[in-house]
């Protein structure tokens, strides 16, 4: 852990609006590579580690999300499955779904969505996952959400694609012959 | 040959404008906020932008691995309209932002009074944040604009290094020189310099401090003007060195002075979610 990083993380523990001056400048102090963590970078890990540390970051994220470039959004997203937020943090998840933004809608299908969203919201992140090419290793919930409507409309999807001679995606194809079988 | 243009506004070029700039070895660029084919007519249409400048437009540059920077500003045009200039105060925020490794488009536009508050306010904040800044240079009047643009820049305290006056022609050149900042080139197909132009005033005052830059936007415009100009060069005799400087060592050099400048990560990041997240290479 960078100094930088130690020193930050003392400071947004002492003041979570200390959140708003560390936040933008994280990737150009500790990188932005990738991580130990499977697809998330060494900026988003600091990131979220800044919010674990900050007593009252629930508050301070909408606004870290509103006014953050995508680094700052996408580590907000991410931070909803480690940081309570109740309910305030679906705001953010429908933001980040309706972007076109393949990073921000994966870090927006995590842990807080599979809890959070409703079943027409999950279904519908859910698919616009597989629409954009996202693995649906990257989606929180599956195995517990997955359910008849959205079953029918990845097959639509599948067969769609089928019927257009394009590709479907080998990950998709092998959740329908699970459930199929 | 690889480029850095350090002066392209992407958010009004299409995909295939990304797709011809790399295979002309275009690697990196930087998008200066400016003002829009239709003026705009509130704070929250400029933070839009803004947010695109950090955020979706990086996205689609990265796609074709090309390396997204910005500068960000109230522009001289919007300056004078009261609905527009409460964004300054906004400004502060954007420019803490990693992508952001300037500000700018500053300067004039018609040369009022109101330029003159929001050209020095800015300078002040480039101060601040540690910025170098990017001073347009009006279209209409040239010469007197640029006279008084780095008088201005003079009265500011930011060092002369830390500047690029862009936009410049045969008779405001040598002022520039003269002053210590940057000397920056638009390179348009019919108007403000073409690459022979280019490569004359080259030959006149040398490499040393200048920026050339396709500037291409919503009007009629080439982003590959940059590469034209590399290859007139080389056409007229200059080194393939002296054509690295210009096109890549040079604009590294000035927006560098950011501390901001990611060129690596910039693409491999791109790289890294395009391998995670677009299912295998991309094509």
């Amino acid at each position: 852990m960078t100094a930088w990083l130690e020193e930050a993380l003392a400071k947004v523990a002492a003041d979570a609006a200390a959140l708003r001056a560390v936040f933008p400048a994280v990737g150009r102090r500790c990188g932005r590579g990738p991580s130990a963590v499977p697809g998330w970078t060494v900026d988003d890990v600091a990131r979220v580690r800044l919010l674990e540390a900050a007593t009252g970051a629930a508050a301070e994220m909408p606004d870290l999300y509103r006014y953050g470039d995508a680094a700052e959004k996408r580590a907000v997203l991410r931070g909803l499955s480690f940081v309570d937020t109740g309910d305030a943090g679906r705001e953010l998840v429908a933001d980040a779904l309706r972007t076109n933004d393949t990073r921000l809608v994966a870090a927006a299908m995590g842990e807080y969505a599979a809890t959070h969203l409703d079943d027409a919201a999950y279904r519908h992140g859910v698919l616009k996952c597989v629409f954009m090419g996202i693995p649906l290793a990257d989606v929180a919930g599956l195995d517990r959400r997955t359910d008849e409507e959205l079953l029918r409309m990845l097959r639509s999807f599948a067969a769609e694609r089928t019927a257009a001679g394009r590709e479907v995606p080998a990950d998709l194809v092998k959740l329908l012959n699970e459930q199929d079988g | 040959m690889r480029i850095f243009d350090p002066h392209i506004h992407m958010s009004s070029r299409t995909t295939d404008d990304y797709a011809a700039m790399h295979a002309a070895g275009v690697r990196a660029l930087v998008e200066p906020a400016f003002w829009l084919g239709q003026p705009r007519t509130g704070v929250g249409s400029f933070t839009d932008y803004f947010d695109a400048l950090v955020g979706w437009e990086p996205f689609r540059a990265s796609q074709f691995g090309i390396a997204h920077h910005c500068t960000i500003a109230l522009n001289p045009k919007e300056a004078n309209d009261p609905r527009c200039t409460p964004v300054l105060d906004l400004l502060p925020r954007y420019l803490e932002k990693d992508g952001v490794v300037a500000v700018g488009e500053i300067g004039y536009d018609s040369m009022t009074a109101e330029e003159d508050t929001a050209f020095a306010a800015q300078l002040a904040l480039a101060i601040d944040h540690d910025l170098p800044a990017l001073v347009h240079t009006p279209h209409r009047d040239k010469a007197a604009g640029t006279e008084r643009s780095i008088a201005v820049v003079r009265e500011s305290g930011i060092a002369p290094e830390r500047v690029v006056l862009d936009h410049l022609n045969e008779l405001t050149v040598r002022m520039v020189k003269e002053s210590g900042c940057w000397l920056g080139f638009s390179i348009y197909p019919d108007t403000k310099m073409d690459e022979d132009r280019m490569v004359a005033i080259l030959r006149e005052y040398g490499t040393e401090r200048v920026l050339v830059n396709s500037a291409a936007d919503w009007g009629k415009s080439d982003p590959l003007k940059t590469r034209k100009t590399g290859d007139a060069m080389l056409a007229a005799g200059f080194t393939e060195d002296d054509v690295d400087l210009v096109l890549w060592r040079n604009p590294v050099a000035f927006y560098g002075q950011s501390g901001r400048l990611d060129l690596e990560s910039g693409t491999a990041a791109a790289e890294f979610a395009g391998n995670s997240i677009l299912r295998g290479p991309r094509k």
